[in-house]
């Protein structure tokens, strides 16, 4: 269950993240691209959630979960909550996470569960197509401008820490994150190197996102999200 | 959010084809902006495939594409009219060829 809860509120709130972007997006046609992508995580999240508060069995649904848990209810990354920043910030975190949700979901889709087999088995052929998106901005900006460049390196310089979260040892767990991390590198030190762009030395990263202890960035963020299904509950359009 | 609005910096337009399912041809569907054309075959698949509209895409620049112009339309498409030989209407059907 808690396991289940960090997969979903990880994908949960990255989508609420990229949904900032709608209408504000640099182009167009990027604007519907960063759309699509939340769209595919929200819908990963729903299933997740949903099958978590099943095994909990005290009969909280995906809503309750989504909209009636407080911050340190939730267990998602600290990587995702972190602000958008600029593009490159949010390509980069981009980057990181769909480098990290693909070997992630590939491992899930042959696991034992079959109810979370098929969640997974879904979301990794989206997730596929995150990290194409996130690879070919990461690229177009590290090895484009001057300024672009720079950008880039700043942002994969700031969020590299993060990654230490992601990787931390989980025995217990149906597939243990620190067994991911060399897929992880692969997915993403030649796309590092193809933008130009400086491979972060490894060190210290921030965690308890998992526990529950986050940026103060989240709480803003689920006060956003939840604002509405707290004042009007089981509100629908 | 501080996120600097800009306009279309100079991206290229694109017109992209589709292709609904195998056996049928490549149908333009509509245009684009992209940086390249990597970019504007991704595009193309958020914009105008969300709903299996396709399996297969082509993307051209637009300024690739050369186009009758409709000052020519008589010249081009108006002697055509009345040449009815070029209709395979003038000979007798076999016997037996129902679906020639």
């Amino acid at each position: 269950m808690e396991y289940l809860l960090g997969l979903g509120d990880d994908a949960l709130v990255a989508a609420q993240r990229l949904g900032e972007w709608v209408t504000v997006a640099p182009e167009l046609e990027e604007d519907v691209a960063l759309a699509n992508i939340a769209l595919d995580q929200l819908g990963a999240a729903r299933l997740l959630l949903g099958y978590a508060g099943e095994l909990e069995g005290a009969g909280r649904d995906e809503d309750a979960l989504a909209y009636l848990r407080s911050d340190r209810e939730y267990r998602n990354c600290l990587l995702v909550e972190l602000p958008n920043g600029d593009f490159a910030t949010t390509m980069a975190k981009l980057l990181l996470l769909s480098a990290y949700q693909l070997p992630l979901y590939a491992a899930l889709s042959v696991g034992a569960d079959e109810r979370l087999a098929a969640i997974a088995g879904k979301a990794r052929k989206e997730v596929a197509y995150h990290l194409d998106h996130a690879s070919l901005w990461t690229v177009r900006l590290g090895d484009g401008t001057e300024e672009s460049h720079r950008r880039m390196q700043a942002a994969v310089d700031e969020l590299w820490p993060y990654t230490v979260e992601l990787f931390a040892a989980d025995p217990a767990a149906p597939v243990d994150p620190a067994g991911l991390r060399s897929a992880f590198l692969a997915n993403v030190e030649p796309v590092l190197e193809t933008a130009t762009l400086d491979r972060p030395a490894d060190g210290w990263g921030p965690d308890g996102g998992r526990a529950g202890l986050h940026t103060e960035h989240l709480s803003y963020l689920l006060a956003e999200m939840q604002v509405l299904h707290r004042a009007h509950p089981g509100a629908r359009w | 959010m501080t996120v600097p609005r800009q306009g279309r910096a100079g991206w290229p337009l694109w017109e992209v084809f589709v292709r609904a399912r195998r056996g049928l041809s490549h149908t333009h569907v509509g245009s684009l902006h992209a940086p390249d054309a990597e970019l504007a075959l991704r595009n193309a698949r958020d914009l105008y495939t969300r709903r299996q509209e396709g399996v297969s895409i082509w993307v051209v620049p637009a300024q690739a594409i050369t186009a009758s112009s409709p000052d020519e339309k008589d010249a081009f498409f108006e002697p055509a009219a009345d040449k009815v030989y070029r209709h395979p209407t003038f000979y007798p059907v076999p016997d037996g060829a129902a679906h020639l």
